[in-house]
């Protein structure tokens, strides 16, 4: 280079006098080299996958939204979309929940199910524009009960859906409601 | 950019008593504004998840109230075992938040 100024190179130890290699040097340096070009295919296609994978996994985690049942504006029809027909009155659902709510905003909720296997709660508000309001899919490990605030429009009945053993069971409990809280 | 939720997770025996606080204005779409109607805005599914698997997996509309509070119970848990909450609402955004259960004596 015009102009520059020489520098010694520093002598890296390959460039040293070479010492023979082993046969294992050889075999470690090109696997080294391997190795290395392996974990770079494998840490772009591992990325990848990761980005896709882990989408998939959270979607597969939680069931997809049940849009009939959540866009139902009727009882009846959002019964009907949790295959629900006709669901059996059952003593074995408590819904603790005020007798009167001075705000429908906030209204508190806990429902347990004493129903062996149950597979799912689910809590509409009778007179909601959209009474669906939750489905909770109970897992291995999980309590089937549930503490959960509503908003509330009016005075109406919460009914509760309980899945269990693939049958459906069913149970209600007014609430008086003294300033709505649909907004 | 979302607010953390407040996670409590208390052992009762061989049970973690779970309350949650979440953050989130669980919009209806139908609210009226100074500027018109707020659009809908809200949480609609939620999975917890206990030491990595998945315990409760939930569906929800707006009709679950503003800063949704919470109560969910996970059986045969130990201090110390991870409980793991996400959420996802209608626009995609979603969250997770962790905490560890605790020990419920005082």
């Amino acid at each position: 280079m015009a102009g520059g100024v020489a520098q010694a190179l520093p002598t890296s130890p390959r460039m040293a006098a070479p010492k023979p290699e082993s046969v294992s040097d050889r075999m470690n340096a090109m696997n080294r080299r391997q190795s290395l070009a392996l974990l770079a295919r494998c840490s772009a296609a591992l990325g990848a996958l990761a980005a896709g994978w882990l989408k998939p996994l959270v979607a597969l985690a939680a069931t997809p939204w049940n849009k009939n049942a959540f866009e139902a504006k009727t009882m009846a029809e959002a019964l009907k979309a949790l295959g629900a027909t006709a669901p059996a009155e059952s003593r074995d659902i408590s819904i603790t929940a005020p007798d009167i709510a001075e705000n429908g905003a906030m209204v508190q909720i806990q429902v347990v199910s004493r129903i062996p296997n149950t597979q799912s709660i689910a809590i509409l508000a009778e007179k909601n524009p959209f009474p669906l309001a939750a489905i909770f899919n109970i897992l291995p490990g999980g309590e089937p009960q549930v503490l959960l605030r509503l908003k509330m429009g009016q005075t109406s009945d919460l009914r509760v859906v309980v899945r269990a053993d693939n049958r459906h069971f069913t149970a209600a409990r007014e609430v008086k409601i003294t300033i709505g809280g649909c907004g | 950019m979302t607010e953390a939720m407040k996670i409590r997770a208390t052992l009762q025996g061989d049970t973690a008593d779970l309350r949650v606080l979440i953050k989130h204005p669980m919009e209806t779409g139908t609210r009226k504004t100074a500027t018109g109607i707020a659009p809908a805005h809200f949480i609609q599914s939620l999975v917890v998840q206990h030491n990595g698997k998945t315990v409760f997996d939930a569906q929800w509309s707006q009709s679950v109230s503003r800063d949704p509070v919470l109560g969910l119970r996970v059986r045969g848990a130990k201090t110390g075992d991870r409980i793991s909450i996400t959420w996802v609402d209608n626009r995609g955004e979603r969250r997770t938040d962790e905490a560890v259960v605790m020990s419920g004596a005082v």
